[in-house]
């Protein structure tokens, strides 16, 4: 040890690394114990004895399956009505004036910044038996009886994308902003139609963006709980409301270990193919 | 919109027209939950109604007169600083030893630094909960404190190592040059100039705590932060007062952001 430590000391090399590492040394310590370690300790319960049986049983019985689905089916959605709510957007705050600008970002900001349980909380209001839009449809004579707006899917839906969307449109913004506005006047005087101009230059140079938003709101929307536990109303269950039902109801924490690691996997899995779609990008670049 | 449109050929109009009126409904869909809040907060009305029949403070009374309310506000401020000096200066500390350090196995300590994002919040919840169960921390307000610097860590090394690679190096060398220690260059020299970075990081530290559900709801116990008595409440019956409360958190976190404008970098999402 002290050889190593007086080899170190004569290169140099511990005076140049000794400060890095212990600035570093708290937080990774920290992490360590109250995040990595109980992490990898949840994941190792699920296999704790000796079998696989709680996956087995994630991944065969009919009620998980369905959950499992429908947690993808619902991340998808989001996914791709976040995009088409974003892009338009993303595109309109890089053209439009600055006084425009300043309102568009306005509007993108406040409620990014409002807390997701205030605004799952003012959706209630919004789509309840007796809330706006039903006591102003029925008010105005369009419909007799209340709808359900409430505690489905796609109240869930409203409630996601009102959260996630922002996460597309910051990513899509930021590569908007550097497309170079003389291509597409390029493409236009070559005699492209506006929309062959679009979908030849403008949308392949945006890609980045739309993968980066993409991947991020994907990531986000299969982790969600706070949305669909109030406007699902116990009728939508994602994996992480499953998650949360075994540990603090069922004190399941082999199943719950076996769910978390399903859905970390999913969620490296899209992050690694999101990494893996950016370089192959890069490279076309 | 239409004064730069005139400068494009004409036939371009009707498209930015309809760019424009879609985005103004996207951007309406944005504020609803914002906008239908505040009358709602001042609602005269015993329940919820809406448009509300009057003006009245009586929720906002009830949410200063319930000790319950007051008892969760103050947990969570508690908690909220606390994770922002812990963050900060963790955050921080990490933030220079990967943007300045060269040392083997520095990739896996910026990977767990960031995995805290990545990985889904209800398992980082789950995970803590099983620790502090067996070291009896749960409805402590120090164990929620804990696991908010886990996720708020992150945050600030993003916003703080931003700042530091931007930051050129050769001025704290000439400050070595001019005899001063490294620790004295860096505090001299450095610091001053990533300070708005740093408070920026601080206050993104706070409003993650202050706003955070799921780790709350596993480790607050009956000692309850302000967001998941609103849960709670939100769950049992939709009581007025919660936006009441939610104006006061809207209000509380705009305040944030402001004086993070003035005093700090800001901290724009648009900028990672």
């Amino acid at each position: 040890m002290n050889a190593v430590l007086s080899c170190f000391r004569r290169t140099g090399a511990l005076r140049e690394h000794a400060g890095p590492v212990a600035l570093s040394l708290p937080t990774v310590i920290f992490l360590l114990i109250l995040f990595a370690v109980p992490v990898v300790q949840l994941m190792l319960l699920s296999v704790q004895s000796g079998s696989f049986e709680h996956y087995e049983k994630a991944f065969t019985d009919e009620l998980y399956v369905t959950v499992l689905l429908n947690t993808f089916e619902i991340a998808l959605f989001v996914t791709v009505i976040s995009f088409l709510l974003a892009y338009p957007l993303a595109y309109f705050l890089t053209v439009a004036t600055p006084m425009w600008r300043a309102v568009g970002m306005f509007c993108l900001l406040m409620p990014f910044w409002t807390s997701i349980l205030v605004r799952t909380y003012a959706w209630m209001v919004i789509l309840g038996r007796r809330g706006i839009i039903n006591e102003t449809l029925l008010s105005l004579g369009i419909i007799d009886a209340p709808m359900s707006l409430l505690y489905n899917t796609p109240a869930v839906l409203v409630g996601m994308v009102h959260v996630l969307m922002p996460y597309m449109v910051f990513p899509l913004y930021a590569v908007m902003r550097r497309v170079d506005p003389n291509l597409m006047q390029a493409a236009f005087g070559l005699g492209a139609p506006s929309w062959r101009a679009f979908v030849r230059v403008y949308f392949p140079m945006t890609m980045p963006g739309v993968l980066a938003g993409a991947s991020l709101v994907f990531i986000l929307s299969m982790g969600f709980f706070i949305t669909p536990v109030l406007l699902g109303g116990g009728r939508v269950t994602m994996i992480a409301v499953l998650i949360e039902q075994f540990v603090t109801e069922f004190l399941a924490w082999e199943f719950a270990g076996a769910l978390s690691m399903a859905l970390l996997t999913f969620t490296l899995l899209v992050y690694g193919a999101f990494k893996w779609l950016m370089k192959s990008e890069r490279n076309l670049a | 919109m239409t004064e730069t449109g005139s400068a494009r050929p004409r036939r371009r109009n009707w498209g930015r027209l309809i760019l424009g009126a879609y985005c103004g409904i996207v951007l309406m869909f944005l504020m609803l939950p914002i906008v239908v809040v505040f009358p709602l907060s001042f609602s005269s009305a015993s329940y919820l109604q809406f448009p509300p029949p009057g003006f009245s403070l009586q929720w906002y009374e009830e949410y200063f007169n319930t000790p319950s309310w007051i008892k969760a506000t103050i947990v969570s401020l508690q908690v909220g600083v606390g994770t922002t000096i812990l963050a900060t200066i963790l955050g921080t500390m990490v933030a220079f030893s990967l943007v300045r350090g060269r040392y083997p196995g520095k990739a896996w300590v910026d990977r767990l630094v960031a995995a805290p994002i990545v990985v889904p919040n209800i398992i980082i919840a789950v995970a803590i909960y099983g620790l502090f169960a067996d070291l009896h921390l749960i409805g402590s307000w120090y164990g929620v404190m804990i696991g908010h610097t886990v996720y708020a860590i992150p945050f600030v090394v993003l916003v703080v190592s931003a700042a530091l690679r931007n930051f050129d190096v050769s001025q704290e060398h000439a400050a070595m040059g001019l005899g001063a220690s490294r620790l004295r260059a860096v505090f001299m020299v450095t610091f001053p100039q990533i300070k708005p970075a740093i408070i920026s990081g601080a206050f993104l530290a706070f409003i993650t705590s202050f706003d955070e559900l799921i780790i709350a709801l596993f480790l607050s116990g009956s000692n309850m932060t302000l967001p998941k008595k609103m849960f709670e409440n939100i769950i049992s019956e939709i009581d007025p007062t919660i936006s009441a409360v939610s104006v006061l958190q809207i209000v509380l976190v705009g305040a944030v952001l402001f004086l993070s404008q003035r005093l700090g970098a800001g901290v724009s999402p648009l900028k990672s």
